[in-house]
C-alpha cells in the first residue's frame, strides 16, 4: 500500500491506539491535517497549542495511555513547550507531533522555522527529527514505547513539511529494538529481602508515595502493605488519592503544605519507605532536617532519582507494583500501635483547619467533597485552590487529582480538564481554578464548547493572585507587589457569552445547594464563588525550615 | 577529582547536544569531550573528563544513561586504561635556541611538524602529565599559541 508520509504518521497513531489528537492547524502540517479527513483519529480543535498540550497532558493522566498534541512549526512548536515541560516534570506519558519547514529550508531560518528538537531537549525524554519518509513507522513506534514505559515522559516527532509529502510503501511496524532503552521493572531479590528485614525491624514505620504509584497495579499492593504490616502513608502531591485519604492510615499531603501530622511522622519515623517518588524540594523542606531520624527504603524506577535529593539506606530500582507485590509476599503481619497511637494524637492536637467565620475556599471544597466523593476527577489549575483542593477535598482513589505538580503551571487546569473529560465523557470532572489561572488559558472554554464537554468549573475569584500574595506575606513584608488584579472580567457574562450556565456562591449558606444543582446539570457549568485575598494556606512550612517546624492555623 | 568516563552512543544526530546540554543543565564540569566514530560506523565513543566527587560522578552516569541513544559508560578513572592527548604548540625559536628546542622536543618523543625563521611548531601525544610537563618545559622559551585534544582512553586488552 502506497501511503504519504502524513498518512502514515495517521496509520502508525492508530496502531498504536490513538484515538483523539489535541492540535492547532498551520502551514507546516497541511498534509497532516488533510490525511486525517480520511482517519477514524478523532482532532480536536483548541484555541492555543499550550492547550493542546495540557489537554494531552490532561487525557493522559486519566486514561494511562500517552496523550497526543499536534501543532505546526514555529510559535505552533513554542506554544507547546511549557505543556512539555510540565508533562515532564510530571512524568506524564506524552506524543508532541510538530511539523516542520521543509527540508531544503531547515537552517535558513525560514518562515515559521523554529528548530523544537533544540529547544526541548532539556524537557524531554526523547526527541526525533524525521529526515527519511521510511523512518516514521518505527519512530512512532519507539515514540509511544518510550513515552509510556519505565518512567513516563513527553516524547517529540518534528516531521519536515516535505517528509509528510513523500511516497512511501507501507508494510506495517517494525519491531521495536532500542538498544539504549531497557527500563529495569523486577526489582533486586536481595535488596527485597533488606528491606523486609528493615519493615519487621521498624518501630514507626511511614511510607511516602508519589507519582510513580499511579500506575494499574501498584495501589493495590500500596494497601495490601500498609494493612499488613500497619504502616501509615502520606503522599506529595502527584499521588493525592493514590491511597484513600479517609482511611486511619492516611496522613494525607506531605511536605510544604501538607498536614502537620504528616509531617510530623515523617520527622518522627525510624523507616520511611519512599515509593515513586523523588524526595523534591516541596516535599522535603529543608534536606538536612527531613526524616532524619529514620532510615529510608528508596523504590524507584529511575535510578537517577536513588541518592539524588536525599542519601538513601536501602535502594530498589524497579517498579512499584512489581516491587511491592514481591515485597507483601515476604512480609509478616505486624502492628505498631503505640506509633498509631501517637498518629492520632497529632491527628488530634493538630488538624487541618482554617477560619469558618466566613465563605472560604476550604469550606467549599470540602463541602464539594462531601457531595462528590468517590464519583468525580478534580483537575486544579495552580495556587492556593490548588493546595486548599489537595488538602481538603479528600481524594479516595489513584489519578482522582488531576495537577500540575512539578512544573507548577498556572494555566493548566482548563485545558487539561477538557483531556480528562474527553478521556472519561461519561464522568463527572470539575475544574477547581482561581481568577488568576484561569486567564491563562481561558480560551479553551471555546474547545470545551465545540466538543460539548459537560465540565464543571468552580472559580474561586479573590481578584488577586493569591499564592504570590501569600509569599510576600511571608517573604517581603507584607509588600504586595503585581498581585492585585483590580480589573477582573464579569466572569459570570464572560461564560454567558460561551453559552455556559453560570452560577454564584457568596456564603457559606448557600454552597452546598448551589453546588448540588451545578453538579447535577447536564452540560457545562460555571461556578463563581467570591472569596477573600487575605487567606493564607496553612499549613506551612516557610523556606529552609523543616517538616518539624510546620506552622498550622491557630 | 577528576573521572575518565568512556561512553559509547549511538551515532545519531544531536547526540553530541544532547550531551553536552545535560553536563551544562545539571551543573557538572566537562574538563574536556572528545568524540569520534568507532570501529563500527553506527556507534561513536565519547572519552568525557568530568571533575566532581564521587556522588556528583554517580549522577552524570545515571542521568547519560537516561539519554536514550547512550549504549554504554564505564568509569575508567581506576582501571587499567591507556590516556592519550595530542598538543601542538608553536614556541619562539631563533638562531641562537633552535637547536637546545630540538633537543627538548627529543626528550619527549615530540615531532616537529613546522617551521620558520621566529618558530618552531611542535607535535606531541602523551598522557596528561606528559602533556602538562611538556607545556611547563617550553614555556620559558615563550610559547606562542597551542592547541590541545581532550584526553582519549581505551581499556588496556585482558
Amino acid at each position: 500500500m502506497e501511503l504519504n508520509g502524513a498518512q502514515a504518521l495517521l496509520k502508525a497513531l492508530e496502531a498504536n491506539g490513538v484515538d483523539v489528537i489535541f492540535g492547532y492547524p498551520g502551514g507546516s502540517v497541511l498534509p497532516i491535517y488533510d490525511a486525517l479527513l480520511d482517519s477514524p483519529i478523532h482532532h480536536i480543535l483548541v484555541r492555543c497549542e499550550q492547550g493542546a498540550a495540557h489537554a494531552a497532558s490532561g487525557y493522559a493522566r486519566a486514561s494511562g495511555r500517552p496523550g497526543v498534541c499536534l501543532a505546526t512549526s514555529g510559535p505552533g512548536a513554542t506554544n507547546l513547550v511549557t505543556g512539555i515541560a510540565n508533562a515532564y516534570m510530571d512524568s506524564i506519558p506524552m506524543v508532541a507531533i510538530t511539523g516542520q519547514v521543509p527540508s531544503s529550508m531547515v537552517g535558513t531560518d525560514a518562515f515559521q522555522e523554529v528548530d523544537i528538537t533544540g529547544i526541548t531537549m532539556p524537557i524531554i525524554k526523547h526527541s526525533y527529527l524525521v529526515q527519511d519518509v521510511t523512518e516514521i513507522p518505527r519512530v512512532v513506534q519507539e515514540a509511544f514505547h518510550l513515552a509510556s514505559t519505565g518512567r513516563p515522559g513527553p516524547v517529540l516527532i518534528d516531521i519536515p513539511k516535505d517528509v509528510q509529502q513523500t511516497k512511501l510503501t507501507w508494510d506495517g511496524l517494525p519491531e521495536i529494538d532500542i538498544k539504549g532503552y531497557k527500563p529495569t521493572f523486577k526489582g533486586h531479590p536481595a535488596q527485597i529481602k533488606n528491606a523486609v528485614h528493615m519493615i519487621e525491624a521498624s518501630e514507626r514505620p511511614v511510607i511516602l508515595v508519589g507519582g510513580g504509584i499511579v500506575n494499574p497495579q501498584a495501589p493495590a499492593e500500596l494497601m495490601e502493605l500498609a494493612r499488613k504490616a500497619q504502616i501509615p502513608v502520606t503522599t506529595t502531591l502527584m499521588a493525592v488519592g493514590a491511597f484513600p485519604e479517609t482511611d486511619d492510615l492516611s496522613l494525607g499531603l506531605i511536605g510544604m503544605h501538607g498536614t502537620a501530622y504528616a509531617n510530623l511522622a515523617v520527622s518522627n519515623a525510624d523507616l520511611l519507605i519512599g515509593i515513586g517518588v523523588r524526595f523534591g524540594d516541596r516535599a522535603t523542606g529543608n534536606t538536612a532536617r527531613f526524616a532524619k531520624n529514620a532510615k529510608i527504603i528508596h523504590i524507584d524506577i529511575d535510578p537517577a532519582e536513588i541518592g539524588k535529593n536525599t542519601e538513601i539506606d536501602l535502594p530498589i530500582v524497579g517498579d512499584a507494583g512489581t516491587v511491592l507485590a514481591e515485597i507483601n509476599r515476604l512480609v509478616g503481619e505486624h502492628r505498631h500501635d503505640a506509633w498509631m497511637e501517637q498518629i492520632a494524637t497529632w491527628k488530634r492536637e493538630r488538624p487541618l483547619k482554617y477560619r469558618t467565620d466566613r465563605l472560604t475556599v476550604q469550606y467549599v471544597l470540602e463541602e464539594m467533597g462531601d457531595l462528590t466523593r468517590d464519583r468525580a476527577i478534580v483537575a486544579t489549575d495552580v495556587g492556593q485552590h490548588q493546595m486548599w483542593a489537595a488538602q481538603h477535598y479528600k481524594f479516595l482513589r489513584p489519578g482522582q487529582l488531576v495537577t500540575s505538580a512539578g512544573l507548577g503551571c498556572m494555566g493548566f487546569g482548563l485545558p487539561a480538564a477538557n483531556g480528562v473529560q474527553v478521556a472519561r465523557p461519561d464522568d463527572l470532572v470539575i475544574l477547581v481554578t482561581g481568577d488568576g489561572s484561569i486567564q491563562m488559558q481561558m480560551q479553551e472554554l471555546g474547545t470545551a464548547r465545540q466538543e460539548n464537554l459537560p465540565l464543571k468549573i468552580v472559580l474561586f475569584n479573590n481578584n488577586a493572585l493569591g499564592m504570590v500574595r501569600q509569599l510576600q506575606h511571608f517573604y517581603c513584608d507584607k509588600r504586595f507587589s503585581g498581585v492585585k488584579l483590580s480589573f477582573n472580567p464579569d466572569f459570570i457574562a464572560l461564560a454567558k457569552a460561551y453559552g455556559i450556565q453560570t452560577y454564584q456562591i457568596h456564603s457559606k449558606e448557600e454552597t452546598k445547594a448551589v453546588l448540588e444543582e451545578a453538579f447535577a446539570h447536564p452540560g457545562i457549568v460555571l461556578v463563581e464563588v467570591l472569596v477573600d485575598e487575605n487567606e493564607i494556606v496553612y499549613p506551612s512550612v516557610l523556606g529552609n525550615k523543616g517538616l518539624d517546624e510546620t506552622l498550622v492555623y491557630e | 577529582m577528576r573521572h575518565t568516563l568512556s561512553v559509547t552512543v549511538e551515532n545519531k544526530p544531536g547526540i553530541l547536544t544532547r550531551v553536552a546540554g545535560l553536563f551544562a543543565r545539571r551543573g557538572y564540569n566537562i574538563e574536556s569531550l572528545v568524540v569520534a566514530e568507532t570501529e563500527n560506523p553506527q556507534i561513536s565513543r565519547m572519552t568525557i573528563v568530568v571533575d566532581g566527587d564521587g556522588r556528583i560522578i554517580e549522577q552524570v552516569s545515571k542521568q547519560l544513561h537516561k539519554l536514550i541513544n547512550v549504549l554504554k559508560i564505564q568509569d575508567i578513572t581506576h582501571e587499567e586504561a591507556v590516556h592519550r592527548e595530542l598538543i601542538l604548540l608553536r614556541v619562539n625559536a631563533d638562531a641562537t635556541n633552535r637547536t637546545e628546542i630540538l633537543q627538548v622536543a627529543e626528550v619527549f618523543r615530540a615531532r616537529i611538524v613546522d617551521m620558520s625563521r621566529a618558530s618552531v611548531t611542535i607535535e606531541a601525544t602523551g598522557d596528561t602529565s606528559k602533556i602538562e610537563a611538556i607545556l611547563t618545559t617550553f614555556r620559558p622559551y615563550g610559547i606562542k599559541e597551542f592547541a590541545r585534544t581532550g584526553r582519549l582512553s581505551m581499556m588496556r586488552g585482558k
